[in-house]
């Protein structure tokens, strides 16, 4: 590997001048080692979840009841704004590369990520993002209303008057979120090409590592997008432009393009990092290796490209000619292709395996179920006569709790137990991890369900009253929705009570194989003394072959 | 051991034919999830959604019983640390799993495509600058076979704006906030918004279309089954979102021309309108107890407010 040096990267072997192994206080400091950076971004957007959470449970509230009668029409429009929005751009978006930031170098054999200043840059506008959004909330007129999705005209009447109102504080927040990411995929790209341990050819890279590559490719061609379209509806917003604005001749439609070519993709930077933490966790969990690796690399690649050329499918129903409809029809469902492959590779690599049911296997089995599920929903989505009669229902919120929450969610649960002793240095409590797993699929498939049936029935999402015939599955789905809100709690309770006083953590509790359990627990400042040097292939489990040649396991 | 692998294939035959029935029953059952079938473009719907139901079962219960299988019978034994046997690929059932997939993509692509196709419901074809290629434009003419096509077709105008809907009948110049359809016959439908963007949708007929500002969208369908159904607006539309609903009347073709007879003779009168009751009652609470909205338009002024 030929190495060109750029102003301000870190060569793999160059020694960097770290500062020493902090204490706690260091997560508080702008540190430069991407293990602190990713659990700061960890924690932080946890905290962001927990809010998300609070305003998802008084929609589910006020859907008790088919009136609207808990919360004024103005206060559930914004609680539903800014519960998709945290949801996304500061719990999902920053969770997911919080764990990019804390895996890669260690799983390419490399002492930081590429650029160690910006990767603390991009985290730091993190929680200004999650202040100015916060900070909406105390500015006359109260937080943007217009959905995440913030189509014009809607977001453009300004009912205050006033130049600060909460729709520009969103689009700024959504903006600097943008500008962030972007600065974080340039990060992932470079360390991931330039940065592996010497020996370490793309296909010698672990999945997760493969993932996350894919994923970062797609917020580099699609961010422009969403971060153009953002600015725009900004000037139309502030100064009167006519972009978007049809009362001045501009088009709402085009808006509708701006957002859905990143914003669609953007499901795919979430997804991928998952499909490699499954890609990571189940060959430990049933001493195989993975099956059809190669195949499932690719897929990931895949998946980036067909992602480009999927985001009309959310727009059958809007300004879309019947031609259009069609084309987007058949790349849409395509997507199930590499996708299947992945599904497919998972199953044959447990079958026949010597399964341990820890509870990242069991959030990891219950996240692959549950995507299962979404991905069937999914293909009913692209079709174009189903859709015309489900877009905008239940149905369609009920498919991407699956994805965010079933999936995603359970994903990063799964991770986070799986990498805690790593992280940590300690262990958690088993018994406790359990009981969080039943309590959050059970709240899961309660809470999503219903919304099944209830979008086939025709009921409209985004509704803060509705028809008395769909109140039985929104109780259902309410109750679930508070069962999830509880299954935190004993979450919580065992990460903060394991981390401080759990059993210590061996350096690889799992036996696992992969660089990140060859380094101790947690890892020190520069990861590795000596760079590894890369000999086989990943996942070598019932093989007796060394992972590296100077390392030992 | 040629005993054991008769056995297997036995279990893996059995399992093959459970999941299949199950996933037949299912299919059929996804009819009842649905709504009345109040238009000829429902009975389409319906057909494909219960075809994409009974895949789909196939699908989630093979895979989910794969793994149910693999999680009771394959699970290490205590103290056991060994590893499983290291299986690392395939080629030819990598193949074939890649094939499936592609196979089943066209197979509902093209399933999809006919029952679009069948449906010509129009839409805002006038947006792009660009001919149909893929022959959309005679959509309407192939679904022919539908008897009530040999009709005239009804016209009526549908105004959306926030927060209410308007609906004009040229033929008598008369309005209504409550849509009154001929059964069996087309209605097309010229959707305009004065506003924001707002969408069609009416759940008993499967059939949404998204209203936006500028643009003359054009919407048919066949309403085939009288009775009183409900019309809502799809694309959230601000603050009273929820509450822009309408009542959507299917009668015979002889009621429908009675009851446009009768609204005729009757004088404009402001309809009621919840959106506009609740503003009031809000902007007269002494405590506010949300956030400033945009006011609601005006009460529309209709031959018949419903």
């Amino acid at each position: 590997m030929t190495n060109v040096p750029i102003e301000g990267m870190l060569l793999p072997n160059e020694k960097p001048n770290h500062e020493s192994p902090g204490n706690w206080k260091e997560y508080f400091s702008f540190s430069t080692d991407h293990k602190v950076i990713g659990i700061q971004y960890l924690v932080t957007s946890f905290f962001f979840f927990l809010v998300g959470g609070i305003f998802a449970m008084v929609m589910r509230g006020e859907l008790m009841t088919p009136d609207s009668d808990l919360v004024d029409r103005t206060v559930y429009n914004g609680m539903f704004t800014m519960h998709g929005t945290i949801m996304l751009f500061l719990w999902t978006f920053p969770s997911l590369v919080g764990f990019a930031n804390y895996l890669v170098p260690l799983m390419i054999g490399a002492r930081d990520m590429a650029f160690p200043r910006l990767n603390a840059v991009a985290f730091w506008m993190v929680p200004v993002v999650g202040i100015i959004m916060m900070g909406s909330f105390f500015v006359p007129g109260g937080p943007a209303q217009a959905g995440w999705w913030s189509y014009p005209p809607v977001s453009l009447q300004n009912p205050t008057g006033n130049l600060i109102n909460g729709q520009v504080l969103w689009l700024l927040a959504v903006a600097i979120s943008g500008v962030s990411s972007i600065m974080g995929a340039v990060n992932f790209v470079t360390t991931i090409v330039k940065m592996r341990a010497p020996g370490m050819g793309f296909f010698k890279m672990p999945l997760f590592v493969w993932a996350v590559f894919s994923a970062q490719i797609i917020q580099l061609f699609g961010l422009p997008a969403l971060t153009a379209g953002a600015v725009m509806l900004l000037l139309d917003l502030t100064v009167g432009t006519a972009f978007f604005d049809p009362a001045k001749g501009g088009n709402p439609v085009m808006f509708e393009h701006y957002f859905w070519f990143y914003s669609h993709p953007a499901v795919y930077v979430i997804i991928l990092p998952i499909f490699g933490i499954f890609s990571e966790i189940f060959p430990v969990y049933s001493r195989k290796p993975l099956f059809g690796y190669k195949v499932v690399a690719v897929s990931s690649i895949l998946i980036a490209v067909v992602s480009g050329i999927v985001w009309v499918h959310h727009m059958y129903v809007s300004g879309t000619p019947g031609w259009l409809r069609l084309i987007f029809m058949l790349t849409t469902m395509f997507v199930s292709v590499p996708t299947g492959i992945k599904v497919f590779a998972w199953v044959a690599t447990i079958w026949g395996g010597k399964l341990r049911l820890n509870t990242p296997m069991l959030f990891a089995l219950g996240a692959l179920i549950m995507f299962v599920f979404a991905g069937i929903t999914g293909i009913m989505l692209s079709s174009v006569p189903v859709d015309v009669h489900v877009n905008n229902t239940y149905f369609v919120v009920g498919h991407f709790h699956y994805v965010l929450y079933g999936t995603v969610t359970m994903g990063l649960y799964a991770a986070i137990y799986h990498w805690f002793p790593k992280m940590t240095g300690r262990m958690y409590s088993e018994s406790w991890g359990k009981i969080h797993f039943w309590l959050a699929f059970i709240g899961t498939n309660l809470n999503f369900l219903p919304m099944h049936p209830l979008g086939l029935q025709g009921m409209l999402r985004r509704v803060a009253s509705y028809a008395p015939e769909y109140q039985f599955w929104n109780i259902i789905a309410s109750l679930g929705g508070f069962l999830l809100g509880m299954s935190t709690l004993p979450f919580i309770f065992n990460m903060v009570i394991s981390w401080m006083q759990g059993e210590k953590a061996p350096n690889n509790p799992w036996r696992a194989i992969g660089l990140e359990w060859l380094v101790s627990s947690p890892p020190p400042v520069e990861n590795f003394e000596e760079i590894p040097i890369i000999i086989s292939e990943p996942y070598g489990y019932g093989k007796s072959e060394p992972l590296t040649a100077n390392l030992s396991e | 051991m040629k005993i054991q692998k008769i056995l297997n294939i036995l279990t893996l035959l059995t399992g093959a034919i459970a999941v299949t029935i199950t996933s037949l029953w299912i299919g059929q059952q996804a009819y009842s999830w649905l709504p009345p079938q109040a238009a000829a473009e429902s009975v389409l719907i319906d057909d494909l959604i219960s075809f994409l139901v009974t895949l789909g079962a196939f699908i989630f219960l093979g895979v989910t019983s794969t793994l149910m299988y693999s999680v009771i019978f394959h699970r290490a034994v205590k103290d056991d640390f060994t590893d499983g046997p290291p299986i690392e690929g395939n080629i030819a059932l990598e193949v074939v799993w890649t094939a499936i997939p592609i196979l089943l993509v066209l197979w509902i692509a093209n399933y999809s495509y006919q029952v679009y196709e069948q449906m010509g419901i129009q839409g805002p074809s006038e947006i792009v600058h660009l001919h149909n290629p893929l022959g959309m434009e005679s959509a309407y003419a192939e679904a022919k076979d539908a008897p009530s096509l040999a009709e005239p077709v009804e016209k009526i105008d549908v105004l959306a704006k926030q927060w209410a809907w308007v609906f004009h009948y040229p033929e008598r110049d008369v309005t209504s906030t409550e849509l009154h359809l001929p059964s069996d016959r087309r209605i097309r439908l010229a959707l305009k918004s004065q506003d924001v963007l707002h969408g069609f949708y009416i759940p008993a007929f499967r059939l949404k279309q998204d209203i936006i500002p500028n643009h003359a969208i054009d919407f048919e369908f066949t309403p085939i089954r009288p009775g009183k159904y409900s019309l809502t607006d799809s694309q959230y539309s601000g603050t009273y979102f929820a509450t822009m609903q309408a009542n959507v009347i299917v009668e015979s073709p002889e009621d429908y021309q009675q009851w446009l007879a009768k609204i005729a003779t009757q004088k404009p009168s402001p309809a009621k309108n919840q959106a506009a009751a609740e503003y009031a009652q809000t902007s007269n609470q002494s405590v506010q107890t949300g956030w400033v909205t945009v006011p609601p338009a005006a009460p529309p002024l209709v031959n018949s407010p419903g």
